[in-house]
């Protein structure tokens, strides 16, 4: 009753290399789209993931925002370090302009400004508001002054002190100070502000790992069925893994864009009151977005965790659908 | 085509589905697997598409033992099989082309390659005017039937179903059997779970019985 073997159709063995690998690029741009659908195939909610995505995202990139023109303006300020030399009693006003003259020619020096102990006690009496006060003093308790501005390059906290140290032994100098501690401080501050941005962008990137992991594993369970049918026709793990890669890719790159267009909205939103403060402050100081560079680096970073998170998470549940 | 070699497959709840199962199939023969519901049937269809793995024994399917192969390897022996089932197994968010399509999308073939064979399958079973619609809108023996395309269209050289009958009234099941007799003679080798003893025995085919697990009869006529 059978039919003889010889007539029989064969198993297929494989195929080249050549075509296989003109299959797999054709298989990855039909799924590169098909993730898209994806997304486009419940508007509504996969808005509000890709929403939470991108808060998640422009948080550490407003931080980082902030930080960096923080630190563009104390980098400013690091050319402001000043030394003050506080001239003996027992020096006489020739001395002291003996010195002056002869500390405008040191090579790390670019400016000296000499203030006389009346000018001082008469600026002090004018800012500080103890003006009657003062005017109970028999004598002028305050001494000469020189404040001496570093050339650039010595104008760091480490720098700056040594050249101080070197000045201090002038036999005329009473006290050669320094004004960098809150400099020093400020430094600290913003380093501990760098890292905290490092620690809550880490944090918040684990944060995006999970949450689209959570929705690719959704969306693998709701398939299911699907996946079972597909495994049964002959579809490996890599097949089916790989739409839902895509749809954590989109992810990715979708909440990139959101948070791209959320970081550059609040700075322009607080571009004006930042500049009114400036000008209180004599400052041409404007508020700077995220460079090319940034930008890049939050897609990049935002398309990496969109691509990882569903990573982690398609492997185990597509693995656990088995045919029944 | 298929060697089933002692084959002993025991569920972890201690249900022995299959006791010391021994037969083949030769390359383009068409027979049919007969018993009661709970006869171990379909356990035998699993382990030949490897849904599931024999507790002991050899199933070799194309000189190759299944019951052994990584999970890998999985894919690409389903790839040689057809498979057909009683509730069809359709996609139902997707028309009558795409599902038949699947497993031509799925090894890779070009777009045009596809149009082509999806459109001859659909024509052999009769479909081709129905290529857009979705499987909800087609009638169960409609439905049957693009699962049979399904299974064809990249030309396994084994076709399998398991009661792929089960639901039909007999002249549509008549249909379908003769699609499978058409199948088997162009060379495609067929093993048809049916309790439809009837229909089996108007047809002149050999008929596996099993039984509580164990082959009681392999013959020609039931």
């Amino acid at each position: 009753m059978s039919k003889p073997a010889e007539k029989g159709a064969h198993f297929s063995s494989g195929s080249t290399l050549s075509s296989r690998l003109k299959m797999t690029l054709r298989q990855h741009v039909q799924e590169c789209r098909g993730g898209l659908r994806e997304i486009g195939r419940t508007p509504l909610s996969s808005l509000m993931t890709v929403a939470v995505l991108a808060i998640a995202l422009a948080l550490p990139g407003v931080f980082h925002i902030f930080l960096k023109n923080a630190q563009s303006v104390y980098q400013n300020w690091d050319q402001a370090t000043q030394i003050t030399l506080y001239l003996k009693d027992s020096t006489t006003a020739k001395a002291s302009t003996d010195l002056a003259d002869s500390l405008r020619n040191h090579a790390n020096i670019a400016e000296v400004r000499f203030i006389g102990k009346e000018q001082g006690l008469s600026d002090f009496m004018q800012w500080s508001g103890f003006g009657d006060a003062l005017n109970h003093l028999e004598d002028n308790p305050l001494p000469d002054v020189l404040v001496i501005t570093p050339t650039q390059s010595h104008s760091t906290p480490e720098k700056a002190e040594a050249l101080s140290l070197e000045l201090e032994v002038h036999p005329e100098v009473d006290i050669a100070k320094v004004d960098i501690q809150w400099l020093r401080r400020l430094y600290a501050i913003m380093n501990i502000a760098e890292k905290a941005v490092f620690a809550l962008g880490a944090l918040l990137s684990l944060a995006v790992l999970l949450i689209v992991g959570n929705t690719i594993r959704l969306a693998i369970q709701s398939k299911r069925e699907e996946i079972q049918i597909i495994k049964l026709v002959g579809a490996t793990d890599a097949f089916i893994r790989r739409p839902f890669l895509y749809n954590g890719i989109w992810y990715g790159i979708f909440a990139g864009l959101l948070a791209l267009i959320m970081v550059n909205g609040s700075v322009y939103w607080l571009s004006d009151p930042v500049r009114q403060l400036a000008g209180h402050y004599n400052s041409q100081f404007e508020l700077n977005g995220l460079s090319a560079i940034d930008v890049l680096k939050l897609l990049g970073i935002s398309t990496a965790l969109g691509f990882v998170g569903s990573w982690l998470s398609v492997g185990r549940h597509i693995r656990e659908i088995e045919p029944r | 085509m298929i060697q089933f070699n002692g084959v002993y497959k025991r569920y972890p709840n201690g249900h022995e589905a299959l006791k010391n199962v021994n037969f083949t199939l030769d390359n383009g023969e068409m027979a049919f697997l007969t018993g009661h519901s709970g006869a171990g049937k379909s356990t035998l269809l699993k382990l030949i598409c490897v849904m599931e793995k024999s507790t002991t024994g050899q199933v070799l399917i194309d000189n190759v033992n299944v019951s052994r192969v990584g999970r890998r390897k999985i894919p690409h022996i389903r790839r040689n099989i057809g498979m057909i089932f009683q509730d069809h197994r359709l996609l139902f968010d997707r028309t009558v082309f795409d599902n038949v399509a699947l497993p031509l999308i799925i090894a890779g073939y070009p777009h045009k390659e596809i149009g082509r064979r999806v459109r001859a399958a659909l024509d052999k079973v009769g479909l081709l005017s129905k290529e857009k619609l979705h499987p909800i809108m087609l009638s169960g023996g409609e439905q049957q039937r693009v699962g049979i395309a399904r299974a064809v269209v990249n030309k396994p050289p084994l076709l399998l179903a398991d009661e792929p009958t089960g639901n039909l009234d007999p002249e549509l099941s008549a249909e379908i059997m003769g699609l499978f007799e058409q199948f088997n003679q162009v060379g495609v080798s067929v093993l048809i779970a049916s309790h439809d003893l009837g229909l089996i025995a108007r047809l002149p085919y050999r008929v596996l019985t099993l039984k509580e697990g164990s082959i009681i009869r392999d013959g020609a006529d039931a």
